[in-house]
């Protein structure tokens, strides 16, 4: 092998141009393997959305429906228990949702597209134990001025009747309210909000 | 280089003596054309509407009929889903194998993939080779699958068909009966053309069932070969710029 | 780049990073001659790492149970993202696999590349060729179709012929009085981890042990002899960046037909993806042909070749034990060849005719495995047994009778 005579640049040029190849080529061949790791269809079927008839739901009543593996709570509230909501904002972290946890037509003081019915995942943000229902508006052990809400029993997180977090409770967030559409007056549809407003 | 050679051509040559070899029944052309779309939502509203009764397809999801075949969910929801599942659902039938054994003798089998055990010139000819058996449960045999155990559920579009035999007299003298043809002696409401273009469409979906992924694969097929052609002419030039070296 | 070096070093004191390198790559000094039939070393190795990666992601979704196996290859088919791809990969690359090995197999013998000092190293490429068969056979089974069930009871039974022990012994590897979930789950175990790491370790000691020698070469002149005044082989030329720079030119093209049959003939005309398999496992209804994969078919031309029973020894365990001397009789190839020369450029005609003689025996006879057996074919079956036992066991008596021409001190290219 000669040292002399060897065209360097043109071997640097070429080295380059294999490198940069194989590099793309590299990258295109690693995509499908990474790719697989995303839901397969068999998880985003059942992960489709779910339909919730509200037609027999009363007043101060919750139904549970379960949507990608999730209990979803669905509460028809009474006036009283929405008239209620505005007077809890100072003992609450995010009273305002501002947070990122529900869609933007929830982002208001019901935390819902339809006052009296709120649509929430009901799963505690603190570490993920699913509150229980504790809608009269009774004292309780926790908090002499209860007006309803939701109550973990895990470590003490509490949440108002439109799924805000109390103030100097574990939970650092409002529950997540998930995308989700009326089909009609009774009919709502939990994990799909396209063509919704 | 004549080592190479030797090497090449006795690769090839068991791939030439087994095309010579061929099945002991002859088998129609089905002659299917994977991108024609009009013929796959045929042969899916045909295979709904005769097969699943029997049937399954369950390794097949209706979402992705109505995205590879071109259709919308919503017609495939009202055309061809008739028990209230869901579009992410595979084409599954409520009756179990154990019922189909039961029932039938033999579980009628899944057909997502029938298209890749048996080819589709198999399915081609099966499905149009019915003809009359009174010895048989159903009154029907087939020349492509003699006794099978299933009945002919095209008959209305086909017709009903009759064996021609022939005599043969074999080498020892004794005759036999050889079934020479079929011939169709009560007419069905389509004639043989339209058939065959009802069977056809039939196979082409079963085809298209047996590997939903396979024009993509053939169309990035494309695309991977010329890029390692791009990837070895640099790879060539790098070699031989190198190779200058060596004496 | 200063940063870079400094680096290297600091590793270069606590590990033999450079040494390696040096002693593998950039001062290993390979023959300058190396043709077409030295591609196949890198590329086998090139498809291990394919079949490891694939087979990695494969079993990400493989459900490794008799109710859920065929189901879950449909869903990783379908369902998954790029899951098609996946298996087409690992499923093209079990046979590019034998195509490969079988080629780099062929060269050792067209240049005498297991001749001293290399037995060791053409003994550790047969444990490999062991490993492999054994890998392809268990794994065969894991998608549970129907030519998977049925391949497996076949050669599974084939141990049950063994005299006294058989029964025992087949019952032991099912792990079930048929084949069932149990012996599903255990050949997963298998195909998955301990005969990869078999399969790894060998290679290793393969290339070291290519190493510790150097390579051979198609004049079969040993480079080693002829050094200039620095010690480096005079028709020597260090791996990298020569042989790397031409490896990547036979990996590219490799590819292109790899890609090629991926894309385009993935079920290789139903000899890579047999039509029966792509029916579920049934204990009740044999298919109508059963024979193993394309890559097995000689020896099992050779199993059925064997049709008389002597004394107490039936024809299936005399076929079990041609089946298996045919395989082992390649171990002893670097002692019965007693040819002073190497390649065959510098030997006899003998040597040319058998070795053409055992080319074909082996294609015919692998041709003949495909296919079911008439009293025609099994008659050319056992000419074609006779002929490949004939290569090995007539050559000490043919490499020393044969006519060789004088070998040259130097490489010609």
């Amino acid at each position: 092998m000669s040292g002399d005579g060897v065209d360097t640049s043109k071997r640097r040029f070429l080295i380059a141009a294999t490198t940069v190849v194989g590099g793309v080529g590299a990258v295109y061949t690693a995509v499908p393997f990474l790719a697989s790791w995303m839901p397969s269809e068999r998880a985003k079927a059942a992960g489709a959305p779910v339909e919730a008839d509200i037609s027999k739901l009363e007043d101060g009543q919750m139904i549970r429906v379960q949507w990608r593996g999730k209990p979803v709570w669905v509460v028809k509230r009474t006036e009283e228990m929405v008239a209620a909501l505005p007077g809890l904002d100072a003992k609450l972290r995010d009273p305002e949702s501002v947070d990122p946890q529900q869609p933007e037509y929830a982002q208001n003081v019901t935390r819902s597209i339809k006052p009296e019915i709120l649509v929430a995942v009901g799963i505690c943000t603190h570490l993920g134990c699913s509150p229980s229902f504790a809608p009269e508006a009774v004292p309780q052990p926790y908090d002499a001025e209860w007006k309803g809400g939701f109550f973990c029993v895990c470590h003490g997180s509490r949440f108002d009747l439109a799924g805000r977090v109390f103030q100097g409770v574990p939970a650092p967030l409002n529950l997540e309210v998930p995308p989700h559409k009326y089909i009609s007056e009774s009919l709502i549809l939990i994990g799909d909000d396209r063509g919704a407003a | 280089m004549k080592k190479q050679l030797l090497a090449i051509l006795l690769l090839v040559s068991p791939a030439l003596l087994l095309a010579a070899g061929g099945g002991s029944v002859h088998l129609d052309k089905a002659n299917i054309d994977p991108t024609n779309k009009d013929s796959l939502q045929r042969g899916a509203k045909t295979f709904v509407n005769y097969c699943m009764g029997c049937h399954s397809a369950k390794y097949q999801r209706y979402n992705r009929l109505a995205r590879d075949l071109g259709i919308s969910e919503e017609d495939v929801m009202e055309n061809l889903m008739f028990t209230g599942e869901k579009i992410g659902d595979q084409m599954d039938i409520a009756m179990t194998s154990a019922m189909g054994k039961k029932w039938f003798g033999a579980a009628p089998p899944d057909l997502t993939l029938v298209a890749r055990v048996r080819g589709v010139d198999w399915l081609y000819s099966y499905m149009r080779t019915f003809y009359q058996d009174d010895s048989r449960p159903f009154g029907v045999n087939n020349r492509v699958f003699s006794n099978v155990g299933m009945p002919n559920v095209l008959w209305q579009l086909q017709g009903v068909q009759k064996p021609v035999y022939k005599t043969e007299t074999d080498d020892e003298g004794h005759e036999h009966q050889i079934l020479e043809g079929l011939e169709i002696v009560e007419a069905g409401t389509q004639s043989a053309e339209e058939f065959d273009r009802t069977v056809r469409d039939l196979v082409n979906f079963l085809a298209y069932m047996g590997e939903p992924v396979k024009l993509e694969r053939q169309s990035l097929g494309i695309k991977v070969l010329l890029f390692l052609l791009l990837f070895f002419v640099v790879a060539y030039l790098l070699k031989k710029e190198y190779w200058k070296d060596v004496h | 780049m200063g940063m870079l070096v400094n680096l290297r070093d600091w590793i270069d004191a606590r590990f033999p990073l450079t040494k390696m390198w040096e002693e593998h790559l950039s001062k290993y000094y390979a023959p300058k001659n190396f043709n077409f039939w030295y591609f196949f070393g890198s590329l086998a190795l090139l498809v291990l790492v394919i079949q490891i990666i694939t087979g990695i992601f494969l079993t990400m979704n493989y459900k490794p149970s008799a109710d859920e196996a065929f189901a879950s290859v449909e869903y990783i088919m379908r369902d998954v993202e790029w899951g098609w791809l996946i298996r087409y990969m690992h499923s093209t690359g079990a046979s590019a696999f034998f195509l490969v090995v079988y080629l780099h197999m062929f060269r050792a013998m067209l240049y005498g590349s297991y001749k001293q000092p290399r037995e060791l190293l053409w003994l550790f490429g047969m444990m490999i060729y062991l490993a492999l068969m054994a890998e392809a056979f268990f794994g065969y089974l894991l998608p549970w179709g129907q030519m998977s069930y049925w391949g497996a009871q076949v050669i599974i039974s084939l141990f049950g012929a063994i005299p006294v022990i058989g029964d025992d012994l087949s019952l032991w590897i099912r792990g079930d009085f048929v084949i069932s979930d149990v012996t599903l789950n255990r050949f997963f175990a298998l195909h998955v981890i301990a005969v990869p790491l078999v399969l790894l370790v060998l290679v290793v000691m393969h290339i070291l042990a290519l190493h510790e020698v150097g390579s051979n070469n198609p004049d079969g002149v040993e480079i080693k002899k002829n050094k200039d005044e620095n010690g480096i082989p005079k028709d020597g030329i260090p791996f990298h960046p020569y042989y790397t720079v031409k490896d990547i030119v036979g990996v590219v093209v490799f590819l292109m037909f790899f890609s090629f049959v991926m894309f385009f003939i993935p079920e290789g005309g139903g000899y890579f993806l047999e039509a029966p398999n792509f029916e579920p496992a049934d204990p009740l209804k044999t298919p109508e042909h059963i024979a193993p994969v394309w890559y097995f078919t000689p020896y099992y031309a050779m199993l059925r070749a064997v049709t008389v029973d002597i004394g107490p020894l039936s024809a299936k365990f005399l076929g079990v034990i041609v089946m298996g001397a045919a395989v082992v009789i390649l171990f002893f190839l670097p002692w019965l060849d007693r040819s002073p020369v190497k390649s065959i450029r510098y030997r006899g005609p003998i040597y040319k005719i058998m070795l053409a003689a055992f080319v074909v025996s082996f294609f015919v006879l692998g041709y003949l495995g495909t296919q079911a057996p008439t009293a025609g074919r099994t008659m050319l079956a056992q000419a074609g047994t006779i002929v490949y036992f004939a290569f090995f066991l007539l050559m000490p008596i043919y490499t020393r009778i044969d006519k060789t021409k004088p070998v040259p001190d130097r490489v010609t290219g």
